[in-house]
């Protein structure tokens, strides 16, 4: 029973937490990710690309509910999605137009277009706060969980509930879904291969007969779709404001690094090491440790190793540790 | 026209703006302009030190600013004798447990031969260490946020004049800069990047939340300053004698005469450490820093140790900035932890160097007298545009809307103006020599 109790307690307070953060953070990876293996740079610009789209979405999912249109026990945010991810494609497409594409055919070194993407991400931040302004804003709506700690309480009759948010079930759903998609494409459809050829070897995917400006067209439209599908999850499951989608950018950058850049895969696992190792690190295991020790073991104190504000740290020293001694990333990416 | 002209009437058409401000709207917010003006130039020269010397990529100019800030309050503020009696020997000796972890595990790296046992050795130090370092350092901690939480509530400073903790605050950004620098140089730039993006977020983390430190959130107010304070000067017969002799309100008269006298202080650090940097890029050194940027693989080619050479030019460009945080702080008198934010104080320098001219001094430090003066008269501006906009619409909510937004225009403007000078002129105002 002590440890049925354990297990449920970590499941809720580390487990699912981390499971949707995880998800959350892999879909901002692979979009991180795609730009470097095929733009070949670091957009810096990726956190207020999902801003933009998620505020979209807001604006829609606003609109839908002053209309009365609502997803019943689902939030109405996923109808408004697809008009986000059609509002987002538009920017990041224009922006590429007028920006990307002049360094493009230049040639341009990488950390000139990084410095690039630096103005893109003041323009972006500019105007999701000029649109939105930059407080907090609450667009969930529907059932607001799958399963509550008190219903869960009685059907098991444990002292521990697990509460399971309808916005996390969502996001583990949606991010399958949508991995499963990006892979497919990439795997089995030419313009996915296209894509990876583009990505492996410039040149010979130049000789082979690939259009260059094809390749990077179907990249800003699925990294648009990743980057919005991010957002909105991310918005719903904590809340909306325009600056932790820009400090969501280390977080972000260090699965991407972690994982391996250029690798997809590499992206999806970096994200879940660095969501794991930011739940686990902040929590107070306290509760956990009390149900499995023996009662004079009890610990006193909370058994938090670093506070919930220094979750930044956690990313950073675990960058700092691939950096150090595996600067290719878990699946080695293209880096170096 | 040659290039002395040119440069100078640049410079001479900011001043002009400077000078127009005072006329306009009042001679305090002009000086205001200058002084930030001057803070931001020292950061951008740092800026222009890493990247436009040696291209280093540094985007955590906002950490060692900070550093800086807390090297004001470090050096300053008078010891809360207090606190250091119930928890400074548990604060010390936590620090230096925590030191004698990180250079064991260092050690052990090095000295042991890799493998296995090596990796457990290294996670049995480091674990061990952090848990006996905060038994130690909790304790500690509480006790000292206990002394009269209202109003300190943290260790305090040295009370030393705040002049000394301008080159302190160098010195400690150094540091970071050196840690930093030995883990991310001579791998991707990209890396060094968001390596730099990190420290800096965590730098912030530990002033917002350590409040034995800086007293986190709550702020540390009344930093000591190296000039009189108004309310001396207005009950001082002979300067408000002075003052009413050129015909000025004694209260503006001694507003303006602090203002002026930071003004002249920073004017004195900006200038000795533009005339360092000009040296340092004329000399043999800037050549060869110059030569690796342009070309690693050829400079390494002729002996040159890149990697070394990239560290002594991160740390001397962070020191920089540190400087200039101290001065910021110390012109500020207050350390805010809330207030920094990574557009402001590392992406918006960033601007500067760029619009300015990156590798050229003088351009850094005209970019940032110009983007300083675009920051803070954008937003009036701003204002004022969208008024006449929206003059002819009907009251209502987009109106009321658009009016607030107008706050919002200057990281729109900012993002423009740097997108409108990589594109059509990457090299600055004043073009790299």
């Amino acid at each position: 029973m002590e440890l049925l109790n354990a297990i449920v307690a970590l499941s809720n307070f580390v487990l699912v937490p981390a499971i949707s953060y995880g998800s959350q953070l892999a879909l901002g990876a692979l979009g991180v990710t795609l730009i470097y293996g095929i733009l070949r740079f670091s957009n810096f610009a990726h956190g207020d690309t999902m801003a933009f789209g998620a505020m979209v979405t807001i604006l829609v999912t606003w609109w839908m509910q002053s209309v009365g249109i609502g997803f019943g026990p689902l939030p109405t945010a996923l109808l408004a999605l697809p008009f986000g991810i059609l509002g987002c494609i538009a920017l990041v497409l224009l922006t590429d137009r007028m920006v990307y594409r002049f360094y493009r055919e230049q040639k341009a070194k990488p950390v000139i277009l990084v410095i690039v993407s630096m103005g893109v991400m003041f323009i972006m931040n500019g105007l999701v706060r000029f649109i939105i302004g930059p407080d907090d804003q609450n667009f969930a709506d529907g059932t607001r969980f799958i399963v509550s700690a008190r219903d869960f309480k009685e059907m098991t009759g444990l002292d521990e509930g697990l509460a399971i948010k309808t916005t996390q079930g969502i996001t583990v759903v949606t991010a399958f879904v949508v991995v499963m998609l990006l892979f497919w494409f990439l795997n089995r459809t030419r313009t996915g291969k296209s894509m990876r050829a583009y990505s492996d070897n410039e040149d010979l995917a130049l000789l082979s007969g690939i259009n260059p400006e094809r390749v990077v067209v179907y990249t800003w439209l699925i990294v648009a779709t990743l980057a919005t599908v991010a957002g909105v999850l991310y918005g719903l499951d904590k809340s909306f404001k325009p600056f932790t989608y820009f400090q969501l950018l280390l977080p972000i950058f260090a699965s991407a690094i972690v994982g391996g850049l250029g690798s997809p895969l590499g992206a999806i696992a970096g994200g879940f090491i660095i969501a794991f190792s930011e739940v686990t690190i902040t929590y107070a295991w306290k509760k956990v440790i009390t149900y499995v020790v023996p009662e004079r073991f009890e610990p006193d104190s909370l058994v938090q190793l670093l506070g919930t504000d220094y979750k930044l740290a956690v990313s950073f020293v675990i960058l700092i540790i691939v950096l150090l001694f595996r600067p290719t990333g878990i699946f080695k990416g293209k880096a170096l | 026209m040659s290039e002395t002209v040119r440069n100078t009437a640049l410079f001479a058409t900011v001043g002009l703006l400077i000078v127009l401000t005072g006329f306009l709207q009042s001679w305090n917010s002009a000086l205001l302009i200058l002084n930030m003006g001057l803070v931001s130039a020292i950061m951008a020269l740092g800026v222009n030190l890493q990247w436009g010397f040696a291209g280093l990529f540094n985007i955590g100019v906002m950490g060692f600013v900070a550093l800086g800030g807390l090297a004001a309050v470090l050096v300053s503020m008078p010891p809360t004798t207090e606190a250091w009696a119930v928890g400074g020997a548990g604060i010390l000796t936590a620090m230096a447990l925590g030191a004698a972890t990180i250079v064991a595990a260092v050690l052990l790296m090095k000295r042991m031969k890799p493998g296995k046992l090596r990796g457990l050795a290294v996670l049995a130090v480091i674990v061990i260490g952090f848990f006996v370092y905060r038994a130690i350092l909790d304790p500690a901690v509480e006790q000292i946020e206990k002394v009269s939480p209202a109003a300190t509530g943290y260790l305090g400073g040295l009370g030393l004049p705040v002049i000394l903790a301008w080159p302190i605050g160098g010195a400690l950004a150094a540091g970071a800069a050196w840690l930093i620098g030995k883990t991310a140089l001579g791998l991707r730039s990209d890396y060094l990047a968001i390596a730099t993006l990190g420290i800096a977020e965590i730098i912030i983390a530990v002033l917002k939340n350590e409040d034995w430190l800086t007293r986190g959130v709550k702020n540390v107010v009344g930093i000591p300053r190296p000039v009189p304070y108004e309310i001396d000067l207005q009950n001082d017969p002979a300067f408000v004698e002075r003052a009413t002799g050129i015909g000025m309100d004694p209260v503006t008269a001694s507003t303006i005469y602090v203002k002026l006298e930071y003004a002249a202080l920073f004017l004195a650090v900006l200038l000795m450490l533009l005339w360092m940097a000009q040296m340092a890029l004329k000399s043999p050194w800037g050549r060869m820093m110059r030569a690796i940027r342009d070309n690693e693989t050829a400079a390494e080619a002729m002996g040159k140790d890149v990697t070394a050479r990239h560290l002594q030019v991160f740390v001397l460009g962070s020191a920089i900035c540190g400087i200039a945080g101290a001065m910021m702080t110390t012109l500020d008198g207050q350390l805010t932890p809330g207030t920094y934010q990574p557009l402001r104080f590392t992406f918006l320098i960033w601007v500067m160097v760029i619009v300015g001219g990156s590798g050229n001094n003088f351009g850094a430090v005209l970019g940032a007298m110009l983007i300083w003066f675009l920051w803070v008269q954008v937003e009036p501006i701003g204002i004022f545009v969208l008024e006449v906009i929206t003059s002819g619409m009907s009251d209502g909510a987009l109106k009321s809307h658009l009016l607030d937004s107008a706050a919002h225009m200057r990281l729109l403007t900012m993002g423009v103006v740097l997108l409108l000078v990589l594109r059509f002129s990457p090299r600055g105002l004043i073009p790299e020599r």
